[in-house]
C-alpha cells in the first residue's frame, strides 16, 4: 500500500478536509502533535456536522427521548422501543439528500441500504420501509429526472432486499429545485432481549469484517486531494456509490443468522465514514480500544492508501466483534452466504485505535478525542427577516368563491394532494405479508406475526407551515402524525426525525432550527412520545437558497389488537358522515391559497394541543368500540378533500356522499383551509346517538354532516348547493394526476 | 405429505411461502438450500418462490438454473413430481427449460406491484382443481420481468394442449389489454407444463391465502396442490 | 452514419452486476476470468450527418442522456453507413 502520510498539512489542506483552523489546532493541543494525513482525514469525517452533530447536539438535547417503553434511545444505530410480548420496534429514519440529487437512482438506493443496515444491525428482521420525498416544482426542468430515478432507485434496492415499503409522502414545492429531500424510514422487530449494540468489548476478542469489498468509492470531501495520489486514472474520483441490494439482502441473512449465536459481541455497520467511524465508535462504546490491519481488508481496487481504505464509503459492509475463539465459526457463516470476510483487528486495553499496513503503523489515535472531541457549536441563532413579509395572509387576492367543483378539481389534481399510485405501485408494498393497510392511507398499518397486535407508521411534514412558523410548524408535524395514527386506531410509542435545513452558519437558518426542535420538543413532551433516533440534514441550499424547513417526522404506533385497523373510505351507503374538531377561518400556508392564488403567507393553522388529544381520543374510543366505518384525518387541501378521498378510495367501489353544512366562517375557509385537529368519521345511522353522546361526554366539538350514498359528491352550505360532482370524474382526476407531472 | 421451499440467495418470498403452507395449511414444510448435497426425494412439492435469486443481475432465473438444486428439480420434476414456481420462481422454471417461454421486462419498463384479477383458463390441472366454480381470483403481482413471451408456434401448442392456466382479465373475467399489468402474450399469467406437474406463474398466491386479509383467494391454488397431492394421481 | 456506443461504469464503481456473474463464472469452473464489467450497448443509426457533427451529436446524447457521468463513462465508434 502507498502512503500519504508523507504529506505535509497545510492551511489549504486543513480546509479541504472542512476543518477549521480552531478545530486543527484544538486537535493539535489535545492530541500533543501535529496528526497525520491520515489522521487528518480521520478527524475531517468524525468531526464533521454529519458525524458529529456539532451544530445541532445542543438543541437536540431539547428533545425527550425516555419513557417506560424506550429500550435503547438515540445514540445508537437505531431507537428500540418496546411493543409487549416480548416483541420490540427497532426503527429510525435517515436523510439521503445530496447523493440523491447528484445520481437520484444509485442516491436513494443507497440511501435505502444504509438506513436497512441501521436496522438489522441492531438484530432486527427490518419488514418495512417508508420515504418522504421533495422535489421541486412540478414543472421545474429536472424534476421529472429526479422523480423517476429517486422512486426507481427506492424501488430496486427495497424490492430486491424483500422489505417493503408500505408508505411515505412526495411533495413538490420549487423550495426544493436546487436541493431534493430523500428521507428514509426503516422499521425491524427483534425479542426484546435479544438486542445488539455497536461495543468492542472483551479485550483480545477479534474484529471482523464482512459484506462486499472495499473500493473507492465516495470518498470523501477531500476526494481532490486524495486524487493527487493516482495519476493514472483521468477519471474524476466518483462521490456516489452504487448499491448492490443483492449484496445487503445476503447481508441481511447472515447477519440475522449470525446473531442467533451466543458468541456474537457487538456489530455495527460501515455507513459514513466507512471503517473509520465503526471501528471508533465501537470503541468509544466500550470504553476499549482496537488495533486494525488494514491489509487484512477485502479490496476492490488494487493501490489503495491507507487514508482510501479507511475512508471509502463502499456499501454494504459490516464490522462485528465476536468471542475470541469463534472467528472460524463466523468465517464459515459468511462464507455459506457468499460474503467476503476477514479477521480485520483485535480489541485492546488502551484507548486507542492503533491501525497498521502491513505492521507499518498509520493511525494512532485516542478514541474518546476522535469520537467525543468535537465541540459543541452553540451557533448564533437571528428571526429570519421574511417572515415580516410573509406574516399575513391578504385576502384582497382571494374573494369567496360562489362554487367549490373547480377549485377541488384543481386541488385533487395538483401533484401534493393527487394520489400517489403511481409511486407505490412500483414499490413491492406487500411482500413479508405484513401489511394490512395499503399505501396512500393516513397510515401504513402491519400485522406483527404471532400476535394480534399491529403497528402504525405515520410519516408528515408540511414545510410550508414550517417555513411561515418553524415551532408550530414542527408541532403540526407530531400532531397530524399523531391522528393519522389515531384515524388508523393507534396509540404512539415512538418517534423518530429527520431534520432538514440549510446553512447552519447562517442565523436565520439556526433560528430555524431553534424553533422547530422547540415546537417539536413541546409537542413530543405534551403527547408523551418519546423520541428514540434521528438524523440531522444541514447545509441543503444552493447559492444561497436555502430549503423550507424540513423537520420530517415518523412516528410508530401500537394498535393492542389488528381489528380496531380503521379504513379511510366510506363504506355503506346510508351511513352518517361526521366532522369531529373545530373549523376556523384560516387560510394561511394553504394548499388552496398556494394552487389558488401562489401564494405562501400567513400564519400556520392554529394548533391546539389540547384539543388534538381530545379529537384522538374520541377517534379511538370509537374505533375501539368499533362504532367507525371510517376515519381520515383532514390535511392538506381541508375538509373537502378529506371527503373526496373518502368518497374515491374504496378498492373497488367509490361512493359518494352529501354533505349539508352549517358554516360562521367563509365557505372557502371551511372546505379548503386546513384547520388542525380535526377528523372525519362515518359510522352507521343507528349509532347516532351513542357518538353524539360520546363526543358530548369528553367535550369534543363534533357534528354529523352528512351521509353516504349516490354516485356524486354534493356539498350545500348554509342551504346554498357548492358542490356537485360524480365521484368518478373526481377519482379520474385524483387518480391519474400524478403521472401526467412525473410520468 | 411434504414440501420443500427453496432458497436461492436473493430469494424473498420464500418465508411468504413457508408460512402459507406450514401455518395456515399445517403441512411439513422445510427449507432447501440452493448449494451443496440436495436430496429431493422426500418431497412430494417443490416450491420456487419469489424474489431476485442470485440478483436477478443477467437475466431473472439466468444464473439460478445453474445452481446445484436446480439440476435435482429438473430431475424431480421429469419423474412427475409437482414444483410450483411463483413470480422469480416461473422466471427461474422458464430459464431451466422446465417451462416454454421467456420473461422479458414489463411493457411499461416499471415493477408493478398491486392486485389484479385473472381468469381461470383450466381447471384440469393438479393446480387449478379446486378453482371449479370460481372464474376469476383476484391476486396481487410484484413484479419488474413478468411479461410473458412466447412464438406464435409455441403459444398454439400451449393453447392445443391447454397449458395456459391463468389469464390477466378484468374483474368480470374480460380478457383485454386494458387489463394486461405488463404485456404478456395473449393476457398469460401461468401455465402448466405438458404433463401438467409443473405450473409457474406471475401472481403471488402466497399473499391471498392468510385468514389475517378478507381476500383469500389465493387459497384455492394451494388447496388444488393438496387435492391432487392426498387422492395420489395427477389430473 | 451508424455510432455504436459503451456505456459502463466507471473505473473503481462497484458494478454489482458483474461481480455477480462474475461469481457464478467461478461456481461453473471458469477460474480463468479475472475481471467483468457489464454495460449497455446502443447502435444509432443517423441520417445527413457528416462525421464531424456525428461525433459532437453523439457526444452530447451520451452526457446528456445515456450516461450518467458522475458514475458512467462512454465511449464509441462511428462508422458510415453502408
Amino acid at each position: 500500500m502507498k502512503n500519504s502520510n508523507s504529506i505535509t498539512i497545510t492551511p489549504d489542506i486543513v480546509r479541504q478536509h472542512g476543518l477549521t483552523l480552531e478545530e486543527f489546532s484544538r486537535i493539535e493541543d489535545l492530541l500533543g502533535r501535529e496528526p497525520n494525513f491520515t489522521e487528518l482525514g480521520i478527524f475531517s469525517v468524525m468531526w464533521s456536522e454529519h458525524c458529529s452533530y456539532k451544530s445541532s447536539r445542543y438543541y437536540l438535547k431539547k428533545l425527550p427521548t425516555t419513557g417506560p417503553r424506550v429500550l435503547q434511545g438515540p445514540g445508537e444505530n437505531a431507537g428500540v422501543v418496546d411493543i409487549g410480548d416480548g416483541v420490540a420496534a427497532v426503527f429510525k429514519i435517515e436523510s439521503h439528500n445530496h447523493p440523491s440529487f447528484i445520481e437520484p437512482r444509485q442516491g436513494a438506493a443507497t440511501g435505502v441500504g444504509g438506513i436497512l443496515r441501521d436496522i438489522f444491525t441492531m438484530g432486527a428482521r427490518p419488514i418495512a420501509l417508508m420515504n418522504s420525498l421533495r422535489f421541486g416544482a412540478s414543472d421545474h426542468s429536472r424534476t421529472r429526472f429526479l422523480v423517476n430515478g429517486v422512486v426507481d432507485g427506492i424501488s430496486n434496492y427495497g424490492n430486491c432486499t424483500g422489505v417493503p415499503t408500505v408508505g411515505g409522502e412526495i411533495y413538490f414545492d420549487p423550495c426544493y429545485n436546487g436541493n431534493i429531500l430523500v428521507n428514509v424510514f426503516c422499521l425491524g422487530l427483534i425479542p426484546s432481549d435479544k438486542i445488539f449494540l455497536g461495543n468492542a468489548s472483551g479485550v483480545g476478542n477479534p474484529v471482523i469484517y464482512f459484506g462486499s469489498k472495499t473500493g473507492r468509492d465516495g470518498i470523501h470531501g477531500a476526494s481532490m486531494a486524495s486524487s493527487e495520489f493516482d495519476e493514472s486514472s483521468e477519471e474524476k474520483r466518483p462521490t456516489v456509490q452504487v448499491g448492490d441490494p443483492f449484496a445487503e439482502k445476503l447481508l441481511i441473512e447472515a447477519c440475522l443468522e449470525l446473531m442467533k449465536e451466543d458468541w456474537v459481541v457487538g456489530i455495527q455497520d460501515m455507513g459514513a465514514a466507512g471503517l473509520t467511524c465503526s471501528t471508533f465508535e465501537m470503541a468509544g462504546r466500550a470504553g476499549t480500544g482496537i488495533d486494525l490491519e488494514l491489509s487484512k481488508v477485502p479490496m476492490r481496487e488494487a493501490g489503495m492508501t491507507p487514508y482510501e481504505t479507511l475512508l471509502s464509503e463502499s456499501q454494504e459492509r459490516m464490522l462485528v466483534v465476536v468471542s475470541k475463539g469463534m472467528e472460524q465459526n463466523a468465517l464459515a457463516l459468511f462464507d455459506k452466504w457468499d460474503l467476503d470476510a476477514a479477521v480485520v483487528g483485535e480489541v485492546t486495553d488502551t484507548p486507542m485505535v492503533r491501525i497498521f499496513d502491513n505492521g507499518n503503523p498509520v493511525v494512532n489515535l485516542p478514541v474518546e478525542l476522535v469520537v467525543d472531541g468535537a465541540l459543541d457549536l452553540k451557533r448564533p441563532t437571528k428571526k429570519p427577516e421574511y417572515l415580516k413579509e410573509v406574516d399575513h395572509v391578504n385576502l384582497g387576492f382571494i374573494s369567496e368563491p360562489a362554487r367549490g367543483e373547480e377549485i377541488l378539481k384543481k386541488l385533487l389534481s395538483s401533484p401534493n394532494i393527487a394520489n400517489k399510485h403511481w409511486v407505490y405501485e412500483q414499490y413491492d408494498h406487500m411482500v413479508r405479508l405484513n401489511t394490512l393497510g395499503l399505501p396512500g392511507s393516513d397510515a401504513a398499518v402491519l400485522r406483527v406475526k404471532g400476535s394480534q397486535k399491529a403497528l402504525a407508521l405515520s410519516v408528515d411534514c408540511n414545510s410550508r407551515y414550517c417555513y411561515l412558523d418553524p415551532f408550530h410548524g414542527a408541532q403540526i408535524a407530531v400532531a397530524e402524525c399523531v391522528r393519522n395514527i389515531a384515524c388508523s386506531g393507534g396509540d404512539p410509542i415512538g418517534l423518530t426525525n429527520c431534520l432538514n435545513f440549510g446553512n447552519p452558519e447562517n442565523p436565520e437558518i439556526m433560528w430555524q432550527f431553534e424553533q422547530a426542535v422547540s415546537g417539536m420538543g413541546e409537542a413530543c413532551k405534551f403527547f408523551d412520545i418519546p423520541v428514540v433516533s434521528g438524523n440531522v440534514s444541514l447545509y441543503n441550499e444552493t447559492s444561497g437558497e436555502a430549503i423550507y424547513p424540513t423537520p420530517t417526522v415518523a412516528v410508530v404506533g401500537l394498535l393492542e389488537d389488528r381489528s380496531f385497523h380503521t379504513t379511510q373510505w366510506f363504506k355503506e351507503d346510508g351511513d352518517l358522515i361526521a366532522l369531529i374538531g373545530l373549523t376556523m377561518e384560516e387560510f394561511g400556508g394553504s394548499e388552496y391559497l398556494k394552487i389558488m392564488c401562489d401564494r405562501v403567507e400567513g400564519k400556520p393553522p392554529h394548533l391546539d394541543l389540547r384539543l388534538a388529544q381530545s379529537v384522538n381520543k374520541l377517534c379511538l374510543e370509537l374505533i375501539r368500540e368499533k362504532i367507525l366505518a371510517s376515519a381520515h384525518d383532514c390535511s392538506e387541501g381541508g375538509l373537502a378533500v378529506a371527503l373526496a378521498e373518502s368518497c374515491m378510495s374504496h378498492p373497488r367501489a367509490p361512493k359518494g356522499a352529501t354533505l349539508g353544512i352549517d358554516s360562521t366562517v367563509r365557505n372557502d375557509a371551511f372546505l379548503f383551509g386546513e384547520s388542525q385537529s380535526r377528523i372525519l368519521i362515518s359510522f352507521s345511522a343507528k349509532n347516532r346517538l351513542e357518538v353524539e353522546a360520546k363526543a358530548k361526554a369528553m367535550e369534543v366539538p363534533f357534528a354529523v354532516i352528512g351521509k353516504v350514498g349516490g354516485d356524486s359528491l354534493i356539498v350545500n352550505i348554509n342551504g346554498k348547493e357548492f358542490i356537485r360532482e360524480e365521484v368518478s370524474h373526481l377519482k379520474q382526476l385524483w387518480f391519474g394526476a400524478l403521472e401526467t407531472y412525473v410520468g | 405429505m411434504k414440501c420443500g421451499v427453496v432458497v436461492f440467495p436473493g430469494s424473498n418470498c420464500d418465508h411468504d411461502c413457508f408460512h402459507i403452507l406450514k401455518h395456515v395449511f399445517k403441512i411439513d414444510t422445510e427449507w432447501i438450500w440452493h448449494k451443496g448435497d440436495v436430496d429431493l426425494s422426500r418431497f412430494d412439492l417443490v416450491v420456487l418462490p419469489g424474489g431476485y435469486s442470485y440478483g436477478d443481475y443477467l437475466r431473472a432465473g439466468a444464473i439460478a438454473k445453474f445452481s446445484s438444486v436446480m439440476k435435482e428439480v429438473v430431475r424431480f420434476a421429469n419423474s412427475g413430481r409437482m414444483v410450483l414456481g411463483i413470480c422469480n420462481g416461473f422466471q427461474v422454471l422458464v430459464e431451466s427449460g422446465l417451462l416454454p417461454g421467456a420473461l422479458i421486462q414489463n411493457h411499461t419498463q416499471k415493477f408493478v406491484c398491486k392486485t389484479v384479477s385473472i381468469r381461470v383458463e383450466n381447471v384440469s390441472t393438479p393446480f387449478s382443481c379446486e378453482c371449479v366454480g370460481k372464474t376469476v381470483l383476484d391476486i396481487p403481482i410484484a413484479h419488474h420481468q413478468g411479461n410473458y413471451f412466447i412464438d406464435s408456434d409455441g403459444l398454439h401448442q400451449l393453447v392445443d394442449n391447454q397449458q395456459i392456466v391463468f389469464r390477466y382479465s378484468g374483474p368480470e373475467g374480460e380478457v383485454i389489454d386494458q387489463y394486461n399489468p405488463n404485456g404478456s402474450v395473449d393476457n398469460i399469467a401461468g401455465i402448466v407444463n405438458e404433463d401438467k406437474n409443473v405450473m409457474g406463474l406471475m401472481p403471488h398466491p402466497e399473499r391471498c391465502a392468510d385468514p389475517a386479509w378478507p381476500n383469500l383467494d389465493g387459497q384455492l391454488i394451494f388447496k388444488s396442490i393438496i387435492y391432487s397431492l392426498q387422492h395420489g394421481v395427477l389430473l | 452514419m451508424i455510432a455504436k456506443i459503451h456505456i459502463t461504469f466507471k473505473n473503481g464503481v462497484l458494478d454489482p452486476q458483474g461481480k455477480a456473474v462474475h461469481h457464478a463464472l467461478k461456481d461453473l469452473g471458469y477460474n480463468e476470468v479475472s475481471e467483468i464489467q457489464m454495460g449497455k450497448y446502443l447502435k444509432l443509426k443517423m441520417d445527413g450527418v457528416s462525421r464531424e457533427e456525428a461525433e459532437n451529436r453523439v457526444t452530447e446524447m451520451c452526457e446528456k442522456l445515456f450516461a450518467n457521468t458522475v458514475i458512467e463513462s462512454y465511449r464509441f465508434t462511428l462508422e458510415t453507413a453502408k
